[in-house]
């Protein structure tokens, strides 16, 4: 599974793995599979496949995914995001050495300060998901940034949804 | 960390010793008066003529001041300073009485004549007067010296004279924002930490902006600037001394500290401490830094503010099921939700005068600047932008500056962050003018 598009791999596991919530359960929130940063290059049947080294921070991004979104307000994780999480977790498993930052992050639609908050138990939410799923508390950091570094700069709920998200960073350990 | 001492901030923010006397008795009565509290729908009319000088070099300073009275007094929405253009007659001398005939005829009520004079060591002295056009009295009669760099001071002690003596309330004037300087596009803000009069003039950048700052407060005496900084990405609560230019992290603690404001008597600070995902509110002494939890809830506790006399705390808290503003006694006993109007309710600021909060209000789609009494009671909306947030006062409780975010369109066309002020009143809602765009304003007391 060295030889993927970003796309292909997301959907096919969307697809066969996780029907239900690719079908209903999020109609607002399409990013969770598909997140616009790391749709960086071309994607379709004619797009080139890439060389992505297993263990990297590209393999983490692109073939695992490196966020989870959350509601407006919220920071409870629903079943996709778990996906992801659970993902991340069985990467993490087999790549020992990798530590993580994991960053909340809200939408322009709240104060300052509450979002502060809000981005600190988004970050929290994911890192005690992906603690219950046996990575070692030690590997994980969490930071907030509140409403501070947008992805998607326009007023708009689209842009608003991609915002209110917890990333998984990798501080380190990852193969090059 | 230790950044250079900066002699421009010190001899900017350092004390200055201003002499005033007394030069005419003041008057039993005067006619000539604003009540701010009531309806103001006319600004007081009012003529400012450039100040004189002896010579050029005192006439152009003259000038100058008279140029910052008049800006102060018409931003305060109380007063409308009359065109110079329309005056009839020339001063000259600001000891003889003026032509109080020339001055009703273009309608003035009040006039103001001074005159600025570089002393022989160098000085600038600057005398004014405060006459009452109907009552053909006068009203005050100051001199202000000081170092000629420090004109604008000079003019904003003027400008507070004249505002306290007309409405009878303290003015703000000779005061100074910190603030949040914002550039470069939305997905790569620069953030600095800045201060500047309150009228935007002597902008000063205290950070270069490598790395991000939020929230800046002053303290009592306007020395001392607590604020958030993300300096190596380690989230934390800051000192800035402005005396010495020096940095330093406020206390040790292991998770993220944010929203910092200082206690009325500027011995400690109360701030929210983050473990675990949880935000409660803690309250560090300066002197012995320790540190006292006062919040201990699941919901998030965040923004607190003393009450000026200190005996109470007003926090925002979603314990409730959403964000709400509450107050509690300084220990942390007797919390009370206090906001109960529809929507939303964050970021509480207790009015220097002690009878209002201001808050962010949101609902409905829109984020305004409002005010409650403590006890909950009397909520109006003051602002009216589509994100307004982050109230903070004036040291006479009478204007509140916020930030407003402007909505940002399709390709990130638009958007930004600009300082506004309004009247406590909800009139004369105004941008403040800033270097770029701003957010994060937080008013200084009155320069001591």
């Amino acid at each position: 599974m060295t030889k993927v598009t970003a796309s292909a791999k997301l959907a096919t596991i969307c697809a066969v793995f996780f029907l239900a919530a690719c079908t209903s359960e999020e109609p607002v929130a399409p990013q969770a599979s598909l997140p616009p940063a790391t749709t960086t290059g071309p994607t379709g049947p004619n797009a080139p496949t890439s060389t992505i080294v297993p263990g990297s921070l590209q393999d983490f991004e692109q073939n695992v995914g490196d966020r989870v979104f959350f509601d407006y307000d919220g920071s409870t994780l629903d079943q996709t995001d778990r996906d992801t999480l659970g993902r991340q977790a069985e990467w993490l498993a087999r790549y020992p050495n990798v530590v993580l930052t994991v960053e909340g992050h809200a939408d322009e639609r709240g104060t300052r300060e509450y979002n502060l908050a809000l981005g600190a138990r988004r970050a929290a939410s994911v890192r005690e998901y992906l603690v219950s799923l046996g990575v070692s508390a030690a590997r994980l950091e969490t930071i907030s940034y509140g409403k501070e570094r947008p992805t998607c700069v326009e007023s708009n709920e689209g842009c608003w949804q991609t915002n209110r998200r917890g990333v998984s960073t990798i501080r380190g350990g990852a193969a090059s | 960390m230790l950044l250079r001492k900066s002699s421009f901030i010190r001899r900017w923010l350092g004390p200055v010793a201003f002499a005033a006397s007394l030069l005419a008795a003041p008057v039993a009565h005067a006619a000539l008066e604003v009540r701010v509290d009531e309806g103001v729908s006319e600004p007081l009319p009012i003529a400012i003529p450039d100040f004189i000088g002896i010579n050029p070099d005192a006439s152009r300073m003259g000038a100058d001041v008279a140029n910052v009275v008049r800006a102060d007094l018409e931003r305060s929405g109380l007063f409308r300073p009359l065109a110079p253009t329309s005056f009839i007659e020339n001063i000259t001398d600001i000891n003889v009485p003026p032509r109080f005939g020339d001055w009703r005829i273009i309608q003035a009520q009040g006039l103001v004549t001074g005159q600025a004079t570089v002393q022989p060591d160098g000085r600038l002295r600057v005398d004014f007067r405060l006459w009452d056009i109907f009552g053909e009295e006068q009203m005050i009669g100051l001199q202000y010296t000081a170092t000629p760099e420090n004109w604008r001071r000079i003019a904003h002690l003027v400008s507070d004279a004249i505002y306290q003596r007309i409405t009878g309330e303290a003015g703000y004037f000779d005061t100074r924002i910190v603030f949040i300087a914002e550039s470069g596009p939305g997905l790569d803000r620069r953030k600095r930490l800045a201060v500047m009069d309150q009228d935007g003039a002597n902008p000063v950048f205290l950070t270069q902006g490598d790395y991000l700052v939020l929230t800046p407060r002053f303290n009592p005496t306007a020395q001392m600037i607590a604020y958030m900084s993300y300096i190596n990405d380690r989230p934390r609560v800051y000192l800035f001394d402005l005396e010495t230019g020096r940095q330093e992290m406020l206390g040790n603690f292991p998770n993220m500290t944010f929203s910092p404001r200082f206690s009325p008597n500027g011995n400690s600070v109360v701030m929210a401490l983050e473990n675990n995902g949880n935000s409660d509110i803690y309250i560090m002494d300066l002197a012995t830094r320790t540190s006292r939890r006062l919040t201990n809830d699941p919901g998030i506790d965040t923004a607190p503010s003393f009450s000026p006399d200190g005996t109470q705390i007003t926090f925002e808290s979603n314990r409730g099921g959403s964000q709400q503003v509450y107050v509690m006694n300084a220990d942390g006993s007797n919390v009370r939700r206090v906001s109960f109007g529809n929507g939303r309710a964050g970021t509480p600021v207790w009015s220097p005068r002690g009878d209002l909060i201001a808050f962010t209000k949101i609902a409905d789609g829109a984020f305004r600047v409002g005010v409650i009494r403590p006890d909950g009671s009397g909520e109006r909306v003051l602002s009216t932008g589509w994100q307004d947030e982050g109230p903070t006062w004036a040291p006479n409780g009478r204007v509140l500056m916020y930030t407003r975010t402007l909505q940002t369109g399709a390709n990130g066309v638009g958007g930004g962050s600009q300082i506004w002020s309004v009247d406590v009143t909800g009139r004369n809602e105004r941008r403040v003018l800033a270097p770029g765009d701003a957010s994060d304003p937080a008013w200084s007391p009155l320069i001591q």
